[in-house]
């Protein structure tokens, strides 16, 4: 397989290139935890939204980073989810998907700055189904972007606020983002290239 | 899965999934805004030729929380009374741009006529054919069942919350359905659906309702309720609703007279007594209160008869979101 390096990637993985690794996604984490905070002048009105599947497990790390980043958090109060299955407008075009668990916080999400975490930031339809999702739910004060990567390709004005990597892919390829809570490991890879 | 019929074509997997869709459902219906934009743009058509407000109601609402337009079409006074046949009736519909038909018939196999290819080429859901199959009433008691039975040290009167159960069945779990079982299509789907979940089914009914073939069907059969309770101990109790017009001679004359089959088959106060402690009560409703149930044992913190109305709605929402939120195209297109 070539071109190994072409976008900074440690290593050559079964399932495609490993562009970062699980100190790479630690490390990425604990940057937008501090830029969260920074932004945000502290912690103390943030809720913190994953979107099934792995940005859950995702949201749930950074919801421990920002409380060791300032210490008013708590991140079990801060810690939502958010299926936007049933908000997807390309439903009639898939199999019908499992749909999964919404879970607000206690805190409610009323005048809260809500920061939604996502694996990989692509077309921006995900993040706009997440948008109608929490209208539903109630009215945020802001509501920001956390994505691990983005790999471009947007169809809609959307972008992140915090990006743990952008990663410029072409469309034949697929990025794979591996989290130990599902996958027994952490790991970002870039698969389709050459295949 | 393409349409809806009969609980019978439903595999465990399915019908797991089915349960698990409907407890994502209820999950939204606690919400302050229940609506859902999943299905909008799409049309279902409530064709009722039985009149049936509480199935229709339930259909009707289940549609509109997920943002589908409904039309509802009822043989009473329309064309249908003048002679119009049930294919007419459906090419008319597949001409309007139905998505998808929720049907009720007083024939059996209806559904299944409306469903063979060609005639409408969208989901058809069964909602109640003659007495043959409920599928959706099913999957709400089941979903009931499964609620309240996944924890069954839980204090009856206390509603489990809608993630109770999900991913499981109902294996090992002891359901005893009562009443008028020949003439029932809700008995006729739960004890498919119940059986294919695993759980165990007991038929009670006098010797005169039990349908000829019963020993076929994946259940037991008993005559006498009181010692199915005592030695049994189901874990939960389906009352079904006696037919008014079938208690007379002339109606049919299957039991002697109503007050008989009350003392013989009717879950009074005593018969509440011996259920065992998380076992709980249901009614596919209307009840005749005093008849098949004492409005003591309907108003006890073990029936759940309020609740399965309202599961109902997840359930048919359940039902139209997984026969319809994926492209329907024709086999032959």
């Amino acid at each position: 397989m070539s071109g190994v390096d072409a976008h900074g990637g440690s290593g050559v993985h079964p399932d495609g290139v490993e562009v970062l690794g699980e100190a790479d996604i630690a490390r990425a984490l604990t940057r937008i935890a501090h830029e969260i905070v920074e932004r945000n002048k502290g912690g103390s009105d943030l809720v913190v939204m994953g979107i099934p599947t792995r940005g859950v497990a995702l949201a749930q790390r950074l919801a421990h980073r920002l409380a060791s980043v300032d210490r008013s958090v708590d991140p079990q109060r801060v810690l939502g989810t958010l299926d936007v299955t049933m908000y997807r407008d390309d439903l009639h075009r898939q199999p019908p998907r499992t749909i999964g668990r919404t879970r607000v916080p206690e805190v409610g999400l009323d005048g809260k700055v809500v920061v939604l975490v996502d694996d990989v930031l692509f077309s921006g339809r995900t993040i706009r189904a997440a948008l109608d999702a929490l209208q539903d739910l109630g009215r945020p004060k802001a509501v920001q972007l956390a994505a691990l990567v983005d790999r471009g390709h947007r169809e809609l004005p959307i972008r992140p606020d915090y990006v743990g990597k952008n990663l410029p892919t072409s469309l034949s390829e697929k990025v794979r983002v591996h989290v130990r809570e599902h996958d027994g490991h952490d790991g970002v890879t870039i698969v389709g290239q050459d295949q | 899965m393409r349409h809806l019929l009969s609980t019978k074509d439903l595999s465990h997997e399915e019908a797991v999934l089915l349960l698990d869709t409907t407890a994502a459902m209820a999950a939204t219906q606690g919400r302050e805004i229940k609506k859902l934009p999943t299905l909008r743009g799409r049309t279902v058509v409530n064709l009722f030729f039985e009149d049936s407000t509480r199935t229709r109601i339930s259909f009707e609402t289940a549609a509109k929380r997920l943002s589908a337009d409904v039309i509802n079409f009822s043989a009473k006074g329309s064309s249908v009374s003048k002679g119009e046949s049930l294919k007419d009736t459906a090419l008319t519909l597949k001409a309007m741009g139905a998505d998808a038909v929720v049907v009720r018939h007083h024939a059996s196999g209806a559904p299944h006529f409306l469903a063979q290819p060609g005639l409408l080429d969208v989901p058809v859901i069964n909602a109640g054919d003659g007495t043959h199959q409920h599928p959706t009433q099913a999957l709400l008691d089941a979903f009931t069942l499964r609620r309240h039975l996944a924890n069954t040290s839980a204090n009856p009167g206390q509603v489990p919350g809608v993630d109770a159960g999900v991913g499981h069945d109902l294996a090992g779990r002891k359901i005893a359905i009562v009443g008028d079982v020949l003439h029932s299509r809700v008995a006729r789907a739960n004890v498919a659906l119940l059986a294919t979940l695993g759980a165990h089914v007991t038929l009670v009914a006098p010797p005169t309702l039990v349908p000829v073939g019963v020993h076929t069907w994946p259940c037991s059969v008993s005559y006498d309720f009181t010692s199915t309770l005592t030695q049994w101990q189901p874990d939960a109790v389906m009352m079904l609703r006696v037919q008014r017009e079938r208690m007379s001679a002339a109606g049919g004359g299957f039991f002697p007279s109503p007050a008989e089959y009350s003392r013989q088959y009717g879950l009074d106060a005593a018969r509440l007594q011996m259920l065992a402690d998380h076992a709980i009560v249901l009614h596919p409703g209307p009840m005749n209160r005093g008849l098949e149930i004492s409005a003591q044992a309907a108003d006890s913190p073990r029936s759940v008869i309020v609740e399965q109305v309202a599961n109902g709605v997840a359930a048919r929402m359940a039902v139209l979101y997984l026969l319809l939120a994926s492209e329907q195209t024709p086999a032959t297109v």
